[in-house]
């Protein structure tokens, strides 16, 4: 069963006239890897906030296993089922020492004392921020403070984490950090993953690509399918990898590469081939 | 730079006083406050001035430090001691002119007034110095929980506290970058009348109280995502027991208070 | 060619004579020409920040000098306060600075400050905005009310409306998308090219540095590791890849093409180099 489920999602921001999503249909499978790419203002951001029921739909309906969302005595069961992470790491963690905030949403949930110090040293280990567990959040670099607080919704014992853009405040060797470890969520506690970014080099690891535009869905397959389409990402505003890039432009010179190629070593076999 | 403020007067440590639950410690200083005020001459003060050295001691933070805790207090430490030294009549005539006059029962009283404040301040800087900020919040939450059942928003409070506290280092590096970008558009922040300099601070509020909006919003965001629904159903990894350790202080506690009852019915 | 400026031993220590104390910048010397777009590369920490708030005084140092058109520029608080005109400074996400009731008032507090003239203040304000593509329309709106992208053109417009000789951009384009970045990029590059200002850029993409960049000036540990043309710096990808750098994703794949057999020169870095190295090899072999 899918673990996100969404149908004939409609949604307008109170006090707005333009719809910002028109019929989003989306399913998202259990244990996956998913990105969802979009330039600024085409709805992937609103969409991570109707997948726990931080937004409603005005149309339509979002199910979390199972449980529509706007199942009100359900609330708390879809947020800990879907966990939530977002971009500005400073704006999300509440308390004033690490441990203590990666214990927030257990406390909430009114688990028993020694079974969130369980979950915090296990969720703590599980990003490598246990050393610091006992340091001021404010004092850590972004990457650090994006991982407590992927940690903080790991103590939920989610089935899915949706992280949007959760790098795009980090320099280069933060986003490296928070990638890996989404990557490893998924591939080893076979938590689903669902990453809002706009930077295609995160998406290459993907199990899936969902792009999104204008608040529909306009290209959905696997990060090869998808980045071969280099014309239609193009006129969506949004970049391909320089690998697909230059295959896509010797192409256009009479080359005939596999424009799906995605890693530098993919595309220098790919181009030294042709050279043989 | 603002950034270099040290925050908070906490400074931690491993003592006994450090370890004992802020509830207790909450609750010994008013205890403390009380004894204090049932001071009435040299013994009793001298007793009260050796529990306090004691736990000062105890708590291994530096004098140097609580001197430096009671400077910017000097001013209404030397007011109290004048005021006494000339409003309190009896005993030998020391001085005599115009309104002023001080006698030997004048300075007794001003000396011990001023140890009486300064035991005061000690006493509950002891407790900031070796509580952290959000154990001193969990405590008073916890000691205020019964006034829930008339409807004090005790948990929010402390909440909004704890935020507070999270936040102050985070906005002082705000107000620090707004105040650098606005500077390199030829802001000036330090020269000028008054009313100019106020109006100067125009480019740093609105920004900040922009900003801090948006932080709000999203942090609200953020903890509903994490299943915050107020504080029914809350409980805690780091549940406030009680120890045998905060036992044996409540028990010195109320010697401390029992002997200071007994000398004040005896006025020594 | 005299430098705009030149920058003498500059040493930065934070918070001396406590346990606190750290030297963020040890003893750098570097000059900066007229026109030059130098891209100032280094990741967190590594001190680029503190020495870019030396340009424009905002830091004074702990030690060195740093002159602008030959003046000291800490020699009198006068000379440390007009150099804030000459060398503008667009900090970090710039959009969170902005405060007046209209666009049009946010752009002119610059020149307000420099006590100009209400039509010099009013040719600048409209010269900004033209370099940083934002429509005359938008003048009398709330800048809290336009999206992120404009809002950052609003700031930029703001330090360009001083026309200072020489601009700083501590990373412009973080935080937009790939179009927002393109059209940021594009603006400072045109900028340059109508003004002849010296550019200097702060960035973590080693793209855009590899792209727009005369020169790059690499930051590693409070000292300046390398400074040279993007060929002088790109072909040390073992050195930068040390200092936690990474390499121009077409000189990642020029190099595991030289790898794999294929001869291409060391001079690659571009996208477009990398396609004009390989055309000519398929044809060659037809």
């Amino acid at each position: 069963m899918a673990i996100i489920r969404t149908e004939n999602l409609h949604f307008t921001y109170q006090g707005e006239e333009n719809e910002t999503l028109h019929g989003v249909n989306l399913e998202i499978e259990e244990g996956s890897f998913v990105a969802i790419l979009g330039h600024n203002g085409s709805g992937k951001s609103t969409l991570a906030k109707l997948f726990n029921g931080i937004l409603l739909p005005n149309e339509g309906r979002v199910l979390v296993n199972g449980i529509d969302t706007t199942h009100e005595d359900k609330l708390l069961d879809v947020r800990r089922t879907v966990g939530l992470v977002f971009q500005n790491p400073d704006n999300q963690i509440v308390a004033n020492v690490v441990e203590d905030d990666v214990a927030f949403a257990p406390e909430n949930l009114g688990v028993e004392p020694d079974e969130i110090r369980r979950r915090v040293d296990s969720a703590l280990k599980t990003v490598g921020m246990y050393e610091y567990r006992q340091h001021a959040p404010h004092l850590l670099s972004g990457g650090q403070k994006q991982r407590v607080a992927i940690a903080g919704v790991l103590a939920m014992q989610p089935r899915c984490i949706v992280l949007d853009e959760p790098t795009a405040m980090l320099d280069p060797v933060g986003r490296r950090e928070v990638i890996s470890t989404v990557t490893r969520l998924c591939r080893e506690e076979g938590i689903t993953v669902v990453l809002i970014t706009h930077h295609m080099s995160e998406c290459i690891g993907a199990d899936r690509l969902v792009v999104m535009s204008e608040g529909r869905i306009v290209a959905d397959g696997t990060p090869r399918e998808v980045f071969a389409q280099v014309e239609l990402l193009r006129s969506e505003g949004l970049s391909v990898p320089v690998t697909t890039e230059l295959i896509y432009e010797l192409n256009q010179d009479g080359w005939v590469l596999p424009l799906d190629a995605l890693t530098v070593d993919e595309c220098a076999d790919a181009v030294a081939a042709a050279l043989k | 730079m603002l950034k270099d403020i040290t925050l908070g007067q906490y400074f931690p440590g491993d003592t006994i006083i450090h370890k004992l639950d802020p509830r207790t410690k909450l609750i010994l200083v008013i205890v403390f406050i009380v004894a204090l005020f049932l001071a009435v001459d040299w013994i009793s003060y001298a007793f009260m001035f050796v529990v306090t050295a004691l736990c000062v001691k105890v708590s291994t933070i530096k004098l140097k430090s609580i001197l430096k805790g009671l400077k910017p207090l000097i001013f209404i430490i030397v007011f109290t001691g004048i005021l006494n030294l000339f409003y309190t009549q009896g005993g030998t005539v020391l001085f005599d002119w115009w309104i002023f006059t001080i006698s030997t029962a004048g300075i007794k009283r001003a000396f011990l007034m001023i140890v009486r404040i300064m035991l005061l301040i000690t006493g509950t800087f002891l407790l900031t110095y070796t509580t952290s900020p959000i154990a001193l919040t969990d405590g008073l939450e916890m000691l205020l929980n019964p006034l829930k059942k008339i409807k004090v928003p005790v948990h929010e409070m402390s909440m909004i506290m704890s935020m507070a506290l999270r936040f102050i280092p985070t906005l002082i590096e705000e107000t620090d970058k707004i105040m650098s970008a606005q500077k390199a558009r030829g802001a000036d922040f330090s020269t000028g009348k008054i009313t100019e300099r106020a109006k100067a601070l125009l480019p740093l509020l609105v920004p900040l109280f922009v900003s801090s909006f948006r932080r709000a919003d999203e942090l609200a965001v953020a903890m509903e995502s994490r299943c915050y629904h107020g504080g029914e159903g809350r409980t805690r990894m780091n549940a406030l027991h009680m120890a045998r350790r905060d036992y044996l202080a409540f028990l010195a506690g109320a010697i401390v208070l029992g002997g200071m009852i007994a000398m004040n019915i005896y006025g020594i | 060619m005299d430098a705009v400026i030149r920058v003498e031993n500059l040493t930065h220590t934070y918070s001396v004579g406590t346990p606190f104390e750290k030297t963020a910048i040890h003893n750098i010397n570097v000059n900066f020409y007229p026109g030059e777009l130098v891209a100032v590369i280094g990741h967190t920490g590594s001190g680029k920040s503190t020495f870019m708030q030396h340009m424009n005084g905002l830091l004074a140092p702990t030690s060195g000098h740093v002159y602008c058109d030959g003046e000291d520029i800490f020699a009198t608080k006068e000379a440390t306060r007009d150099v804030r005109f000459k060398v503008g400074l667009v900090f970090q996400y710039p959009e969170y600075q902005l405060f007046e009731e209209t666009v049009y008032k946010d752009i002119a507090f610059g020149p307000k400050n420099m006590k100009l003239s209400a039509d010099e203040i009013d040719e600048r304000v409209r010269e900004a905005a033209g370099f940083v593509g934002l429509s005359e329309e938008l003048f009398e709106r709330s800048p809290l009310e336009l999206s992120g992208g404009q809002k950052r053109r609003i700031a930029i417009a703001g330090v360009i409306a001083m026309r200072p000789k020489v601009l700083i951009l501590d990373e412009p384009t973080a935080g937009l998308d790939p179009g927002g970045c393109e059209g940021i990029i594009k603006n400072i590059l045109d900028y340059r090219e109508r003004t002849g200002s010296t550019v200097l850029l702060v960035t973590h993409s080693m793209d855009d540095a590899a792209r727009i960049a005369d020169r790059l000036v690499v930051f590693h540990e409070g000292s300046i590791a390398m400074d040279g043309t993007p060929d002088a710096v790109f072909s040390h990808p073992t050195e930068l890849t040390a200092m936690g750098l990474d390499v121009p994703q077409a000189a990642a794949i020029a190099q595991a093409l030289r790898e794999r057999g294929v001869s291409l020169p060391q001079s690659i870095y571009t996208l477009e180099q990398l396609k004009a190295a390989l055309v000519p090899l398929r044809k060659g072999e037809n």
